[in-house]
Protein backbone atom coordinates (compact mmCIF):
# COMPACT_ATOMS: atom_id res chain seq x y z
CA UNK A 1 0.00 0.00 0.00
CA UNK A 2 2.31 2.74 -0.60
CA UNK A 3 0.33 4.83 -2.88
CA UNK A 4 -2.18 4.57 -0.27
CA UNK A 5 -4.73 7.70 -0.18
CA UNK A 6 -5.84 9.02 3.46
CA UNK A 7 -9.18 7.10 4.03
CA UNK A 8 -7.04 3.76 3.33
CA UNK A 9 -4.70 4.64 5.55
CA UNK A 10 -7.74 5.07 8.12
CA UNK A 11 -9.23 2.14 7.43
CA UNK A 12 -5.91 0.03 7.33
CA UNK A 13 -5.49 1.31 10.65
CA UNK A 14 -8.77 1.23 12.41
CA UNK A 15 -10.33 -1.85 10.84
CA UNK A 16 -7.97 -4.34 8.88
CA UNK A 17 -4.92 -4.22 10.94
CA UNK A 18 -6.89 -3.47 14.21
CA UNK A 19 -4.59 -2.74 16.41
CA UNK A 20 -5.73 -4.71 19.53
CA UNK A 21 -7.05 -7.79 17.52
CA UNK A 22 -4.85 -8.11 14.83
CA UNK A 23 -1.20 -6.54 16.00
CA UNK A 24 -2.39 -7.38 19.91
CA UNK A 25 -1.37 -4.14 21.04
CA UNK A 26 -2.58 -2.39 23.79
CA UNK A 27 -3.70 -5.47 25.41
CA UNK A 28 -3.20 -4.51 29.02
CA UNK A 29 -6.20 -1.61 28.71
CA UNK A 30 -8.09 -4.12 26.35
CA UNK A 31 -8.44 -6.79 29.75
CA UNK A 32 -8.32 -4.35 32.52
CA UNK A 33 -10.76 -1.49 31.67
CA UNK A 34 -13.48 -2.98 29.58
CA UNK A 35 -15.78 -3.75 31.87
CA UNK A 36 -17.89 -1.22 31.83
CA UNK A 37 -18.57 0.67 27.85
CA UNK A 38 -19.19 3.95 29.39
CA UNK A 39 -14.82 3.83 31.06
CA UNK A 40 -14.12 2.16 28.00
CA UNK A 41 -15.13 4.66 25.60
CA UNK A 42 -13.33 7.31 27.55
CA UNK A 43 -10.56 5.50 27.50
CA UNK A 44 -10.48 5.07 24.33
CA UNK A 45 -10.87 8.76 23.97
CA UNK A 46 -7.63 9.16 26.38
CA UNK A 47 -5.75 6.82 24.61
CA UNK A 48 -6.34 8.32 21.01
CA UNK A 49 -5.78 12.07 22.07
CA UNK A 50 -2.73 10.68 23.46
CA UNK A 51 -1.87 9.14 20.22
CA UNK A 52 -2.16 11.73 17.89
CA UNK A 53 -0.28 14.03 19.93
CA UNK A 54 2.94 11.98 20.48
CA UNK A 55 2.23 11.01 16.53
CA UNK A 56 2.79 14.64 15.68
CA UNK A 57 5.51 15.41 18.52
CA UNK A 58 7.35 11.81 17.10
CA UNK A 59 6.97 13.24 13.11
CA UNK A 60 8.75 16.53 14.58
CA UNK A 61 11.76 14.23 16.79
CA UNK A 62 12.27 12.19 13.51
CA UNK A 63 12.79 15.21 11.45
CA UNK A 64 15.53 16.60 13.94
CA UNK A 65 16.96 13.41 14.92
CA UNK A 66 17.53 12.52 10.94
CA UNK A 67 19.20 15.64 10.70
CA UNK A 68 21.76 15.05 13.46
CA UNK A 69 22.41 12.10 12.71
CA UNK A 70 21.28 10.41 15.77
CA UNK A 71 18.58 7.32 15.22
CA UNK A 72 19.55 5.64 18.48
CA UNK A 73 17.96 8.18 20.41
CA UNK A 74 14.50 7.94 18.73
CA UNK A 75 13.66 5.41 21.16
CA UNK A 76 14.71 7.38 23.74
CA UNK A 77 12.69 10.68 23.07
CA UNK A 78 9.67 8.43 21.48
CA UNK A 79 9.41 7.41 25.13
CA UNK A 80 9.85 10.96 27.32
CA UNK A 81 7.03 12.35 24.96
CA UNK A 82 4.70 9.95 25.23
CA UNK A 83 5.02 9.83 29.05
CA UNK A 84 4.75 13.53 29.45
CA UNK A 85 1.66 13.80 27.02
CA UNK A 86 0.22 11.16 29.68
CA UNK A 87 1.00 13.38 32.57
CA UNK A 88 -0.65 16.35 30.51
CA UNK A 89 -3.71 14.14 29.76
CA UNK A 90 -4.00 13.21 33.67
CA UNK A 91 -4.07 16.32 34.87
CA UNK A 92 -6.93 17.75 32.72
CA UNK A 93 -8.66 15.17 33.31
CA UNK A 94 -8.31 15.30 36.94
CA UNK A 95 -9.12 18.63 36.81
CA UNK A 96 -11.85 18.47 34.27
CA UNK A 97 -13.64 15.10 35.49
CA UNK A 98 -12.91 13.66 39.08
CA UNK A 99 -15.15 10.72 38.32
CA UNK A 100 -13.75 9.57 35.66
CA UNK A 101 -10.34 10.05 37.10
CA UNK A 102 -11.26 7.95 40.27
CA UNK A 103 -12.96 5.18 37.30
CA UNK A 104 -9.60 4.90 35.30
CA UNK A 105 -7.94 4.52 38.36
CA UNK A 106 -3.78 2.98 37.58
CA UNK A 107 -4.87 3.07 33.96
CA UNK A 108 -4.12 6.49 33.35
CA UNK A 109 -0.52 6.61 34.13
CA UNK A 110 -0.23 3.42 32.38
CA UNK A 111 -1.26 4.88 29.13
CA UNK A 112 2.63 5.77 28.78
CA UNK A 113 3.27 1.75 29.02
CA UNK A 114 0.42 1.05 26.54
CA UNK A 115 2.25 -0.33 23.58
CA UNK A 116 -0.21 0.97 20.75
CA UNK A 117 0.95 4.34 21.86
CA UNK A 118 4.50 3.98 21.01
CA UNK A 119 3.56 1.16 17.91
CA UNK A 120 1.55 4.46 16.46
CA UNK A 121 4.99 6.81 16.60
CA UNK A 122 7.47 3.66 15.26
CA UNK A 123 5.34 2.40 12.66
CA UNK A 124 4.20 6.08 10.76
CA UNK A 125 8.33 6.48 11.33
CA UNK A 126 9.48 3.09 9.66
CA UNK A 127 6.42 3.74 6.89
CA UNK A 128 7.83 7.09 5.66
CA UNK A 129 4.29 8.76 6.63
CA UNK A 130 4.38 12.50 6.36
CA UNK A 131 2.47 14.97 9.00
CA UNK A 132 -1.07 14.93 7.40
CA UNK A 133 -0.71 11.02 6.78
CA UNK A 134 0.45 10.57 10.40
CA UNK A 135 -2.32 12.43 11.98
CA UNK A 136 -4.92 10.24 10.08
CA UNK A 137 -2.52 6.58 10.82
CA UNK A 138 -2.73 7.94 14.29
CA UNK A 139 -6.67 8.85 14.42
CA UNK A 140 -7.50 5.62 12.67
CA UNK A 141 -5.31 3.71 15.29
CA UNK A 142 -6.88 5.05 18.35
CA UNK A 143 -10.22 4.66 16.46
CA UNK A 144 -9.67 0.80 16.40
CA UNK A 145 -8.57 0.44 19.76
CA UNK A 146 -11.73 2.32 21.22
CA UNK A 147 -14.03 0.15 18.84
CA UNK A 148 -11.97 -2.67 20.05
CA UNK A 149 -12.56 -1.65 23.88
CA UNK A 150 -16.24 -0.90 23.67
CA UNK A 151 -16.73 -4.11 21.84
CA UNK A 152 -15.15 -6.14 24.36
CA UNK A 153 -17.08 -3.88 27.38
CA UNK A 154 -20.29 -4.56 25.64
CA UNK A 155 -20.09 -8.33 25.46
CA UNK A 156 -18.63 -8.51 28.94
CA UNK A 157 -21.30 -6.35 30.50
CA UNK A 158 -23.77 -9.44 28.75
CA UNK A 159 -21.35 -12.11 30.39
CA UNK A 160 -21.98 -11.12 33.79
CA UNK A 161 -25.56 -12.20 33.47
CA UNK A 162 -24.52 -15.48 32.22
CA UNK A 163 -23.59 -18.86 34.26
CA UNK A 164 -20.31 -19.74 33.78
CA UNK A 165 -18.07 -22.40 35.45
CA UNK A 166 -15.42 -21.28 37.84
CA UNK A 167 -12.66 -22.28 35.94
CA UNK A 168 -13.03 -20.25 32.99
CA UNK A 169 -13.76 -16.86 35.26
CA UNK A 170 -11.65 -14.11 34.57
CA UNK A 171 -8.89 -13.20 32.54
CA UNK A 172 -9.28 -16.72 30.30
CA UNK A 173 -12.88 -16.14 29.31
CA UNK A 174 -11.58 -12.71 28.32
CA UNK A 175 -9.26 -14.08 26.21
CA UNK A 176 -11.78 -16.26 24.49
CA UNK A 177 -14.41 -13.55 23.71
CA UNK A 178 -10.62 -12.04 22.54
CA UNK A 179 -10.22 -14.42 20.17
CA UNK A 180 -13.60 -14.77 18.58
CA UNK A 181 -13.63 -11.04 18.07
CA UNK A 182 -10.44 -11.15 16.23
CA UNK A 183 -11.94 -13.85 14.16
CA UNK A 184 -14.79 -11.99 13.26
CA UNK A 185 -12.40 -9.11 12.15
CA UNK A 186 -9.93 -10.87 9.84
CA UNK A 187 -13.48 -10.35 7.62
CA UNK A 188 -11.99 -6.75 7.37
CA UNK A 189 -8.90 -8.20 5.62
CA UNK A 190 -10.62 -7.65 1.72
CA UNK A 191 -11.93 -3.87 2.12
CA UNK A 192 -8.44 -1.93 1.90
CA UNK A 193 -7.23 -4.68 -0.95
CA UNK B 1 -3.63 -43.43 46.63
CA UNK B 2 -0.28 -43.26 45.11
CA UNK B 3 -0.37 -40.22 43.05
CA UNK B 4 -1.58 -38.66 45.99
CA UNK B 5 1.74 -39.47 47.63
CA UNK B 6 3.60 -38.22 45.11
CA UNK B 7 1.64 -35.05 44.68
CA UNK B 8 2.51 -34.75 48.39
CA UNK B 9 6.19 -35.58 48.71
CA UNK B 10 6.70 -33.36 45.49
CA UNK B 11 5.16 -30.22 47.50
CA UNK B 12 6.97 -31.17 50.06
CA UNK B 13 10.39 -31.06 47.65
CA UNK B 14 9.92 -27.47 46.09
CA UNK B 15 8.57 -26.30 49.31
CA UNK B 16 11.94 -27.12 50.99
CA UNK B 17 13.44 -25.37 47.85
CA UNK B 18 11.69 -22.52 48.85
CA UNK B 19 12.34 -22.33 52.53
CA UNK B 20 15.35 -21.01 51.60
CA UNK B 21 15.47 -17.38 50.50
CA UNK B 22 17.44 -16.42 48.13
CA UNK B 23 16.29 -19.53 45.71
CA UNK B 24 12.90 -18.01 46.89
CA UNK B 25 13.36 -15.18 44.58
CA UNK B 26 14.27 -17.07 41.97
CA UNK B 27 11.34 -19.78 41.88
CA UNK B 28 8.14 -17.65 42.54
CA UNK B 29 9.20 -15.62 38.93
CA UNK B 30 9.30 -19.19 37.24
CA UNK B 31 6.17 -20.34 38.66
CA UNK B 32 4.28 -19.21 41.70
CA UNK B 33 3.90 -15.69 40.28
CA UNK B 34 4.67 -16.74 36.37
CA UNK B 35 4.58 -12.89 34.89
CA UNK B 36 2.69 -14.18 31.94
CA UNK B 37 -0.19 -16.94 33.78
CA UNK B 38 -0.28 -15.66 37.03
CA UNK B 39 0.41 -12.45 36.54
CA UNK B 40 -1.13 -11.87 33.66
CA UNK B 41 1.52 -9.13 32.44
CA UNK B 42 3.36 -8.01 28.87
CA UNK B 43 0.46 -9.87 27.48
CA UNK B 44 1.45 -7.62 24.24
CA UNK B 45 4.32 -9.24 23.35
CA UNK B 46 3.46 -12.55 24.19
CA UNK B 47 0.78 -13.02 21.72
CA UNK B 48 1.59 -11.12 19.19
CA UNK B 49 5.92 -12.76 18.17
CA UNK B 50 4.66 -16.19 19.50
CA UNK B 51 3.44 -17.69 16.04
CA UNK B 52 7.05 -19.54 15.95
CA UNK B 53 9.00 -20.91 18.77
CA UNK B 54 11.85 -19.14 17.49
CA UNK B 55 10.30 -16.11 17.32
CA UNK B 56 9.19 -16.67 21.04
CA UNK B 57 12.68 -17.72 22.44
CA UNK B 58 14.51 -14.61 20.50
CA UNK B 59 11.51 -12.41 22.25
CA UNK B 60 11.86 -14.19 25.72
CA UNK B 61 15.65 -13.52 25.45
CA UNK B 62 15.76 -10.15 24.58
CA UNK B 63 13.43 -9.07 27.16
CA UNK B 64 14.97 -10.71 30.20
CA UNK B 65 18.13 -9.48 29.00
CA UNK B 66 16.61 -5.72 29.60
CA UNK B 67 15.11 -7.12 32.44
CA UNK B 68 18.01 -8.10 34.41
CA UNK B 69 20.29 -5.32 32.84
CA UNK B 70 17.95 -2.48 34.06
CA UNK B 71 17.10 -4.52 37.61
CA UNK B 72 20.54 -4.57 38.42
CA UNK B 73 20.94 -0.50 36.99
CA UNK B 74 17.84 0.27 38.94
CA UNK B 75 18.49 -1.05 42.15
CA UNK B 76 21.73 0.16 42.05
CA UNK B 77 20.92 3.67 41.61
CA UNK B 78 17.80 3.25 44.45
CA UNK B 79 19.22 5.65 46.68
CA UNK B 80 19.81 8.43 44.08
CA UNK B 81 16.82 8.71 42.11
CA UNK B 82 14.40 11.23 43.84
CA UNK B 83 10.51 9.15 44.28
CA UNK B 84 8.96 12.25 42.56
CA UNK B 85 10.42 11.24 38.76
CA UNK B 86 11.01 7.32 39.70
CA UNK B 87 8.87 5.90 36.80
CA UNK B 88 10.40 8.62 33.93
CA UNK B 89 13.93 7.42 35.25
CA UNK B 90 12.82 3.75 35.26
CA UNK B 91 11.79 4.22 31.95
CA UNK B 92 14.88 6.06 30.46
CA UNK B 93 16.96 3.51 31.58
CA UNK B 94 14.95 0.56 30.51
CA UNK B 95 14.90 2.09 26.55
CA UNK B 96 18.67 2.98 26.66
CA UNK B 97 18.54 -1.07 27.34
CA UNK B 98 16.37 -1.64 24.77
CA UNK B 99 18.20 0.38 22.21
CA UNK B 100 21.59 -1.79 22.83
CA UNK B 101 19.41 -5.37 22.21
CA UNK B 102 17.78 -3.60 19.21
CA UNK B 103 21.15 -2.81 17.45
CA UNK B 104 22.58 -6.19 18.94
CA UNK B 105 20.47 -8.06 17.25
CA UNK B 106 20.31 -6.17 14.25
CA UNK B 107 24.12 -7.19 14.02
CA UNK B 108 23.38 -10.99 15.31
CA UNK B 109 20.75 -11.83 12.95
CA UNK B 110 19.20 -9.26 10.26
CA UNK B 111 16.36 -11.99 9.46
CA UNK B 112 15.52 -12.72 13.30
CA UNK B 113 15.24 -8.55 13.40
CA UNK B 114 12.95 -8.58 10.69
CA UNK B 115 10.17 -10.65 11.63
CA UNK B 116 10.40 -9.20 15.51
CA UNK B 117 10.34 -6.22 13.56
CA UNK B 118 9.34 -3.23 16.10
CA UNK B 119 7.93 -5.95 18.98
CA UNK B 120 12.13 -5.24 19.72
CA UNK B 121 11.52 -1.90 20.48
CA UNK B 122 8.10 -1.94 21.98
CA UNK B 123 9.68 -4.01 25.12
CA UNK B 124 10.25 -0.61 26.65
CA UNK B 125 6.48 -0.75 27.23
CA UNK B 126 6.62 -4.21 28.28
CA UNK B 127 4.68 -4.03 31.74
CA UNK B 128 6.89 -6.69 33.26
CA UNK B 129 10.20 -4.65 33.25
CA UNK B 130 8.37 -1.49 35.29
CA UNK B 131 6.60 -3.30 37.67
CA UNK B 132 9.80 -5.51 38.96
CA UNK B 133 11.72 -2.09 38.49
CA UNK B 134 8.99 -0.67 41.11
CA UNK B 135 7.80 -3.87 42.81
CA UNK B 136 11.15 -4.86 43.49
CA UNK B 137 14.38 -3.61 42.23
CA UNK B 138 13.72 -0.39 43.81
CA UNK B 139 13.72 -1.72 47.22
CA UNK B 140 15.89 -4.72 47.55
CA UNK B 141 19.75 -5.21 46.92
CA UNK B 142 21.56 -5.88 43.81
CA UNK B 143 21.86 -9.27 44.38
CA UNK B 144 18.67 -10.06 45.39
CA UNK B 145 17.15 -8.14 41.97
CA UNK B 146 19.30 -10.00 39.91
CA UNK B 147 18.00 -13.49 41.26
CA UNK B 148 14.45 -11.82 40.82
CA UNK B 149 14.81 -10.53 37.04
CA UNK B 150 16.37 -14.06 36.22
CA UNK B 151 13.38 -15.72 37.47
CA UNK B 152 10.91 -13.69 36.13
CA UNK B 153 12.94 -13.46 32.63
CA UNK B 154 13.16 -17.53 32.78
CA UNK B 155 9.35 -17.64 33.88
CA UNK B 156 8.79 -15.14 30.91
CA UNK B 157 10.80 -17.02 28.30
CA UNK B 158 9.16 -20.07 29.35
CA UNK B 159 5.84 -18.90 28.73
CA UNK B 160 6.44 -17.63 25.74
CA UNK B 161 7.83 -21.18 24.26
CA UNK B 162 4.46 -22.58 25.46
CA UNK B 163 2.54 -20.69 23.59
CA UNK B 164 5.22 -20.47 20.67
CA UNK B 165 5.72 -23.85 20.32
CA UNK B 166 1.42 -24.75 20.65
CA UNK B 167 1.28 -22.60 18.01
CA UNK B 168 3.99 -23.77 15.34
CA UNK B 169 3.26 -27.47 16.17
CA UNK B 170 -0.50 -27.14 15.16
CA UNK B 171 0.15 -23.68 13.02
CA UNK B 172 2.73 -25.23 10.78
CA UNK B 173 2.97 -28.59 11.68
CA UNK B 174 7.03 -28.25 13.30
CA UNK B 175 9.19 -27.04 16.06
CA UNK B 176 11.92 -24.53 15.72
CA UNK B 177 11.56 -25.06 12.19
CA UNK B 178 12.06 -28.79 12.21
CA UNK B 179 9.52 -30.29 10.04
CA UNK B 180 8.23 -33.66 12.14
CA UNK B 181 4.04 -33.88 11.40
CA UNK B 182 3.72 -36.42 8.83
CA UNK B 183 2.14 -35.20 5.26
CA UNK B 184 -1.42 -35.91 6.07
CA UNK B 185 -1.53 -33.42 9.18
CA UNK B 186 -3.91 -30.89 8.01
CA UNK B 187 -2.25 -27.72 9.55
CA UNK B 188 -4.11 -25.25 11.41
CA UNK B 189 -3.57 -22.21 9.76
CA UNK B 190 -5.81 -20.25 12.23
CA UNK B 191 -3.09 -21.16 15.26
CA UNK B 192 -0.60 -18.74 13.54
CA UNK B 193 -2.99 -15.98 12.88
CA UNK B 194 -4.06 -13.64 15.55
CA UNK B 195 -7.01 -15.26 16.36
CA UNK B 196 -5.13 -18.58 17.61
CA UNK B 197 -3.08 -16.49 19.87
CA UNK B 198 -5.77 -15.82 21.72
CA UNK B 199 -7.56 -18.80 21.79
CA UNK B 200 -3.71 -20.54 22.75
CA UNK B 201 -3.03 -17.93 25.58
CA UNK B 202 -6.80 -18.77 26.89
CA UNK B 203 -6.58 -22.31 27.46
CA UNK B 204 -2.64 -22.24 28.90
CA UNK B 205 -4.49 -20.18 31.26
CA UNK B 206 -7.31 -22.79 32.02
CA UNK B 207 -5.06 -25.25 32.57
CA UNK B 208 -2.92 -23.25 35.33
CA UNK B 209 -6.57 -22.30 36.95
CA UNK B 210 -7.05 -26.21 37.17
CA UNK B 211 -4.12 -26.62 38.45
CA UNK B 212 -4.94 -23.51 41.56
CA UNK B 213 -8.56 -24.70 42.21
CA UNK B 214 -6.68 -28.57 42.71
CA UNK B 215 -3.88 -26.87 44.68
CA UNK B 216 -6.14 -24.74 47.08
CA UNK B 217 -8.30 -27.92 47.41
CA UNK B 218 -5.83 -29.99 48.80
Amino acid sequence: MSDSSLWSIFINASLINNFVLAYFLGICPFLGVSGKIETATKMGAAVTFVMVISAMCAYGINAVLTAINAPFLQLISFIVVIASTVQLVEMFIKKASPALFKALGIFLPLITTNCAVLAVALFQTSKGFGLLKSFVYALGAGAGFTLALVLMAGLREQLEFSETIGIVKGTALVLLVGGILSLSFMGFAGLGG
Amino acid sequence: MSVINQNKSEKGFLSSIADHPSTDEFIKGVWRENPVFVQVLGMCPSLAVSNSAKNALAMGLATAFVLLMSNILISLLRDFIPKQVRIASYILIIATFVTVIDYAMQAISIELHKSLGAFIALIVVNCIILSRAEAFASKNTVGKSILDALGMGIGFTFALLCIGGVREILGSGSFLGFEFMPDSFEKWVIMVLPAGGFFTLAFLLLIFNSFKIKNNRA
